[in-house]
């Protein structure tokens, strides 16, 4: 251990970590209370389970499985439910942004897995959200194959409409709004794509077709419906609104009435 | 020329390393050698099975790409979703030499730049391709509906960024590289939908088979049950990023590793130029030990915010206490004409000198100042915020400090790397049918990469490039076979992992990987980080041999083999690492010059990098002789047909 870790050992925060252990997908699994010390304000709420995880191992108890990859807020691969909320306390982040200064020294902290049909646990904290991918292979794309595309200034897009495509690209798939959902929707989700290539030329030629197959593919995949809510649009770390869920439900009107 | 003929007699091309450059002019090259390529019928396209190996700009790119011409495609990655690569993280912008500016741009200027700002160490060829295809990329993504910037009348728009006096960088907000990323993954997920591509999340390549001389498939573990899986196919395909995370500190991904690439290497496959890695300027600092990801922030931070330092060492008023006349603005004094644009080597090693020089600032001294003060003042806050907002944020989320208001504070860390493994004009590695894409070759970047460049190569190679060559590959070399995972190979293969595996649950030592991580990380950062020397790299090279041999007695790795394991996950990386560390430090050693990211302190001028084209004009390429520490070095000569070498300069 480096002197600046011993260091920070006497002087960090000691918290209660109460974690969901399951050993598989089929098998039972319950909370399971863990003391980690030596935490600092400005340590990432990840960096304090992999300091846990450190202490597990070297006292040869298996370590905490959990999801993370960018820690930057973009990759989109960390989830959790902390203390009943997904990615935590702080809105319009991820978890791995999230920073334990936001804890009270001394609290106990609960830490769940994002629970929904469509999303069966892998191990402890670790679920599959690969529904997600097949909601967009359902649709969620322009066709176009490499080598055929146009010179990118003959499509113009007004700066509005580009910001609005934007707005809604920004959509990490993580899955929180699923897991924040009463009903474990995909609605948030879903009419973030659809809003994206709506609000484009290029996502025109194939709007209606994009919209029913992938609200049908939602549907199938075991999503619930979206009943407004808004506990989507609260949790969500890039804070997309609820007002592309109305753009997806105009969308799939039309394309059912007037297909 | 007579220079090339010296230097051919100084740098002996290797047989192992024949580029493959086609004949002709620099200019009509590429477009020459696609019109004379054997290609594969279009109907025996899906007898052919391709393995592509990462899922990220490149990887991605070339899975959607050869799956729409009707190939057999096996995906894997390393991530839940193949939208969670790496490249997502890129966040400023992305080169392309469309001239939509009207200030001078051309393929030539951008190839020159490319050129330029890897410091004389990239291959002409594949450089000024890269220039021509990166128009093709603008219009392949605006199709596919990325939302990159535009301007009111609804035209594309473009910034500045480091190392270039033309504004050709495309941008979707501060999250470039999500956006190009989500363009390649819908086009893959597509593909997936008309079942030409078959898609392999949470599995992580450990061995390439070889049959034949020849790479024919994959071993991979199944992340979520732990099992081992083979994989057969016509070719493989690397497309699984580089080796930053050697450092320990760096902005690369937790699951980031050069695991696949080390060990294509020790097949034969050529590992090429491992010193050159890129120390990014504006990272967030450091705040202790426990963190190995650092946060960078997009250096087009720099189109605006002016880096400065107190005039004064040991100077501990508050940023905003210091008034302008006892500030150094270190950059723009010292590189006038480029001032806080220069490239990244130059603008992280000024910044350690800087520090080291005790004008660091921060709790640790370890920090410049990034300001933004002025910027605001000129712009007003609002077009501040509209530019740089998600990284303001970003940096407050972080910091706790609000950045319109107090200067960032910024230090350098390991980014990318230049260096990967060695491949050809045809991006094929000196095993036939093993190709590297994107940051996992070395090809293009030279000794040092211009920001907003990584993005346009990762696509380059998976959309333009590698959809040609491969098919030139399989049409003159390899029929469409049916080999499958009953060959011999694939069990020999399996059963060395298995072994690898079992050894590394069996020593239950007293030290866990990621300890043995963190020290390593400190050894190569301290010798072969931003300035190098040889004393020191030749302490890091005997502290690494000793490390590692600790590690395979002492590591302690909990759990399973058979279920998802983090834990040996780690491990297995880990034991990578230290042996590519020792061979970034061998090569760093036998470079007996300094070139862009590369730096060693006895050949500098007024602290400026001084290349010796005279004897270090190639590429060197490290062959695996079954003793890590002894490699094999082999040679390409880089020739400049196009481009004067001159040492360069961005005053």
């Amino acid at each position: 251990m480096s002197k600046e870790e011993t260091v920070a050992k006497k002087q960090g925060s000691r918290y209660t970590v109460r974690v969901w252990r399951q050993a598989g997908k089929d098998k039972p699994g319950q909370l399971v209370d863990y003391q980690v010390d030596g935490i600092i304000p400005n340590m990432s709420f990840l960096e304090m389970l992999d300091v846990l995880n450190e202490q597990l191992t070297k006292e040869g108890k298996e370590a905490i499985a959990f999801d993370s990859d960018c820690r930057e807020g973009i990759c989109g691969m960390c989830s959790l439910v902390i203390d009943g909320v997904a990615h935590g306390p702080h809105s319009g982040c991820t978890t791995c942004a999230v920073r334990m200064r936001d804890f009270p020294s001394g609290s106990t902290i609960t830490i769940e897995p994002f629970r929904a049909k469509a999303f069966p646990v892998i191990k402890d904290l670790v679920v599959d959200r690969s529904a997600l991918d097949k909601i967009i292979a359902a649709g969620g794309y322009v066709s176009v194959n490499a080598g055929a595309a146009p010179d990118a200034n003959s499509i113009l897009v007004g700066k509005e409409s580009a910001d609005r495509a934007m707005d809604a690209a920004a959509c990490i798939g993580c899955g929180a709004c699923v897991a924040a959902c009463p009903n474990a929707s995909a609605s948030l989700f879903t009419s973030a794509k659809i809003t994206q290539l709506a609000s484009l030329p290029q996502g025109q030629p194939e709007r209606k077709k994009r919209v029913k197959a992938m609200v049908e593919e939602m549907d199938r995949l075991g999503f619930g419906d979206c009943s407004n809510h808004g506990e989507c649009e609260a949790v969500c770390p890039k804070e997309i609104g609820i007002n592309h869920i109305a753009q997806m439900r105009r969308d799939y009107l039309m394309a059912t009435l007037a297909p | 020329m007579s220079t090339t003929l010296e230097q051919d007699l100084r740098a002996v091309a290797s047989p192992l390393m024949n580029s493959n450059i086609p004949d002709g002019p620099l200019e009509s090259k590429w477009t020459d050698y696609k019109g004379h390529m054997k290609l594969v019928n279009p109907a025996n396209k899906r007898k052919y099975t391709i393995i592509v190996v990462g899922t990220g700009l490149a990887g991605g790119a070339a899975a959607a790409s050869l799956g729409e011409m009707g190939y057999n495609v096996l995906n894997f990655c390393i991530q839940d979703s193949p939208r969670r690569a790496h490249s997502v993280a890129a966040q400023g912008g992305i080169n392309a030499a469309k001239n939509y500016a009207n200030d001078g741009d051309s393929v030539y200027r951008l190839f020159y730049d490319t050129i330029k700002g890897g410091d004389y160490r990239a291959r002409e060829a594949n450089v000024h391709r890269l220039a021509e295809v990166s128009v093709n990329i603008i219009d392949q993504c605006a199709a596919q509906g990325v939302p990159f910037a535009r301007e009111y009348g609804g035209a594309l728009t473009n910034r500045s960024f480091g190392g270039a006096q033309v504004s050709r960088t495309f941008y979707a907000r501060g999250q470039t590289g999500q956006q190009l990323l989500l363009g390649a993954y819908s086009s893959l997920m597509r593909q997936v939908h008309e079942k030409t591509v078959t898609l392999y999340t949470r599995r992580e390549m450990l061995d390439l088979v070889m049959v034949d001389g020849k790479a024919r498939g994959i071993v991979v573990r199944n992340l979520v049950t732990g099992k081992l899986e083979t994989y057969a196919g016509h070719a493989v395909l690397l497309a699984t990023g580089g080796y930053g995370t050697v450092f320990y500190l760096s902005t690369n991904a937790v699951n980031s590793n050069p695991t696949a690439a080390w060990r294509c290497h020790k097949h034969g496959a050529l590992f090429a130029n491992p010193c050159y890695t890129q120390i990014h300027p504006t990272c967030i600092p450091q705040e202790g030990d426990y963190q190995s990801k650092l946060t960078l922030m997009s250096e087009s931070l720099r189109n605006d915010g002016r880096v400065w330092v107190p005039k004064q060492a040991g100077d501990k008023r508050k940023p905003n206490e210091i008034p302008e006349e006892e500030r150094d603005y270190f950059l723009e004094r010292r590189y006038p004409a480029f001032g806080n644009l220069v490239p990244r080597d130059i603008a992280s090693r000024a910044a350690k000198l800087e520090c080291d020089n005790g004008k660091g600032v921060g709790l640790t001294g370890k920090a410049v100042y990034l300001d933004f003060r002025d910027a605001i003042k000129r712009l007003g806050q609002q077009v501040v915020k509209e530019r740089y907002g998600n990284l303001f944020q970003m940096y407050e989320e972080i910091t706790n400090e609000d950045p319109y208001k107090v200067p960032m504070r910024i230090y350098p860390a390991s980014h990318y790397t230049m260096g990967g493994l060695w491949v050809d004009y045809n991006l094929m590695t000196n095993i036939p049918g093993l190709f590297a894409l994107g940051e996992a070759n070395f090809s293009d970047h030279g000794a040092n990469r211009l920001g907003a460049s990584a993005l346009m190569q990762g696509l380059a190679d998976g959309y333009f490039v590698i959809p040609y060559t491969l098919g030139n590959y399989l049409a003159t070399k390899q029929p469409a076979d049916n080999l499958t995972t009953e060959h011999e190979a694939f069990k020999a293969a399996a059963a060395k992992v298995q072994e690898m595996t079992d050894k590394l649950l069996s020593i239950q030592g007293d030290t866990t990987p990621t300890e043995f991580w963190r020290a390593l990380g400190k050894i190569v950062w301290d010798n072969v980080g931003m300035g190098r020397n040889e004393a020191g790299l030749k302490k890091a090279i005997e502290e690494i041999k000793a490390l590692r041999a600790e590690f395979w007695k002492k590591v302690k790795v909990d759990g399973r083999g058979d279920t998802l394991n983090k834990n040996l996950e780690f491990a297995g990386r880990v034991a990578d690492y230290l042996e590519l560390g020792e061979l970034m430090a061998i090569d760093a050693l036998h470079r007996e010059e300094s070139c862009g990211g590369h730096f060693r302190e006895e050949y500098q001028q007024d602290g400026e990098a001084k290349r010796d084209d005279e004897k270090f004009c190639y590429v060197a390429g490290w062959k695996y002789t079954g003793d890590v520490s002894s490699p094999e070095l082999h040679k390409e000569p880089l020739h400049f047909e196009s481009i004067k070498l001159q040492q360069r300069d961005y005053k």
